[in-house]
C-alpha cells in the first residue's frame, strides 16, 4: 500500500490559515490502514485545527468527511454538492489523491495534510518498510522475491557493492544490505546458480525517466 | 475510606484505559477542559494486559498534539494506580489540580471569552 505519514500541525496550520471554512477530507484506502488519513485522523487533525484556531482568536469551520477513496472520480463526486460552500479543501489522502481532489475541483484550492512517503508493508503494528520504487519493470523473479530496486541504496542490479559490511548497508547501518538479503534467500532455497545470470543495464524509461506514466486498457474501458 | 479529593474533577468511566483514544482526550480540550489525566491500573496488572500500557502512549502521542497547537502538553498525563490505592488516587487528584492551576485556564476558553468579550464591546 501507499504510506503517508502526518505533516507537523503547523506546517497545515500555515497553509489553511487565510481561511475560515474548510473540508478536511480523509481516504479509506490505503491511509487508512497506516492510519494517516482515514476517519479517525480526519477527527484527530480537525480538533487540533479548531482548537489552534480558536485559541488564536480566528475559529474555523471545518467540514469533516472520509471518501472510499481519492483516487477515483465517482468518489470524488459525492462532495461536488457541498464543495462551492467552503474556501479550500485540506486533503489527507495519499499525494494521488490530493492531485485527483484538485484536478475535479479545479476552482477550489487543495492543499495535502500529509507526506506521501512510499509503496511498502506493515512489518508490525506502527511499523511500515519501503518494499516496491514501482520502476516499473519487475525483476523479483531473479532476486528471490526481494527488489534490488528499492532494497538496494543504489539499486545495483549485480550487487552487492562493497559498502555491504556484516548484511548491513553503508548508508545505514539500521539497513540491511538488499544483495545481503538476496544471496541468504537464494543460498536458503539452493538457487545460488540464479546469482551467476548478470542482469543487464536496467532500462529506466519503464520507471520515473520516461515522464508520468499511464495504463490504458482498451479491454476495460466502458 | 471517604476520602475527599478536589470537587473540579470529573471522572468518566472507561472499561479499561485502553478503550481511552487519543481524540476521546482532545475533545477534552475542544470542550473546555483545562487538563486531562487518564488513571489507569498498574503497569502489568492490565485485565487485558496491555489496556494501560496503550492508553500511556496514547496520552504521549497526545502530549505532541497539544504542545505543537500551544495548549501545552503538560496539561494531559497518565497515572497509574490499583483500585486499592484511593489514598494514591487522591494525591494524584491534587497533584493535578494544582499542576493544572499553576499553569491556568485553557488557552482556548481564554480566547473564548476575550471574543465574547469584544463583541460586546463592539455593540453600540
Amino acid at each position: 500500500m501507499i504510506i503517508g505519514e502526518g505533516k507537523p500541525i503547523k506546517e497545515v496550520l500555515s497553509m489553511i490559515e487565510p481561511y475560515s471554512k474548510i473540508i478536511l477530507a480523509g481516504c479509506r484506502g490505503c491511509v487508512t490502514v497506516c492510519s494517516v488519513g482515514g476517519e479517525k485522523e480526519v477527527g484527530i487533525l480537525a480538533s487540533a485545527i479548531t482548537m489552534a484556531r480558536e485559541k488564536e482568536g480566528k475559529p474555523i469551520e471545518i467540514k469533516e468527511v472520509t471518501l472510499e477513496r481519492q483516487c477515483d472520480p465517482e468518489y470524488l463526486e459525492q462532495i461536488r454538492g457541498i464543495v462551492d460552500e467552503y474556501e479550500a479543501i485540506l486533503s489527507i489522502a495519499c499525494g494521488a489523491g490530493v492531485q485527483f481532489m484538485a484536478e475535479k475541483y479545479r476552482k477550489t484550492p487543495v492543499y495535502p495534510g500529509i507526506n506521501t512517503k512510499f509503496i511498502g508493508v506493515t512489518e508490525e503494528q506502527g511499523v511500515w518498510s519501503e518494499r516496491c520504487q514501482s520502476c516499473g519493470d519487475c525483476k523479483l523473479h531473479l532476486t528471490g522475491g526481494i527488489c534490488p530496486i528499492t532494497r538496494c541504496a543504489k539499486s545495483l542490479l549485480n550487487g552487492p557493492c562493497g559498502g555491504s559490511s556484516r548484511g548491513k548497508c553503508e548508508v545505514n547501518p539500521e539497513i540491511d544490505c538488499g544483495w545481503q538479503l538476496i544471496y541468504d534467500t537464494l543460498k536458503e532455497q539452493g538457487r545460488l546458480d540464479k546469482l551467476e545470470v548478470i542482469i543487464p543495464i536496467n532500462d529506466w524509461t519503464t520507471s520515473r525517466d520516461g515522464g508520468p506514466r499511464k495504463i490504458i486498457r482498451e479491454d476495460l474501458k466502458l | 475510606m471517604r476520602l475527599s479529593y478536589p470537587p473540579n474533577i470529573k471522572i468518566i468511566q472507561v472499561p479499561c484505559t485502553g478503550k481511552v483514544d487519543v481524540i476521546y482526550l482532545l475533545k477534552a480540550f475542544q470542550n473546555g477542559a483545562d487538563g486531562v489525566y487518564v488513571a489507569g491500573c498498574m503497569e502489568g496488572d492490565c485485565h487485558y494486559l496491555t489496556g494501560n500500557l496503550r492508553a500511556r502512549k496514547r496520552v504521549e502521542y497526545t502530549k505532541k498534539i497539544l504542545d505543537e497547537i500551544g495548549i501545552g502538553g503538560e496539561r494531559v498525563e497518565m497515572f497509574n494506580m490499583s483500585a486499592a490505592q484511593g489514598t494514591r488516587f487522591v494525591e494524584i487528584a491534587k497533584e493535578m489540580t494544582e499542576r493544572i492551576k499553576a499553569l491556568g485556564p485553557n488557552p482556548i476558553k481564554k480566547s473564548k471569552s476575550s471574543l465574547k468579550n469584544s463583541d460586546v464591546e463592539g455593540q453600540p
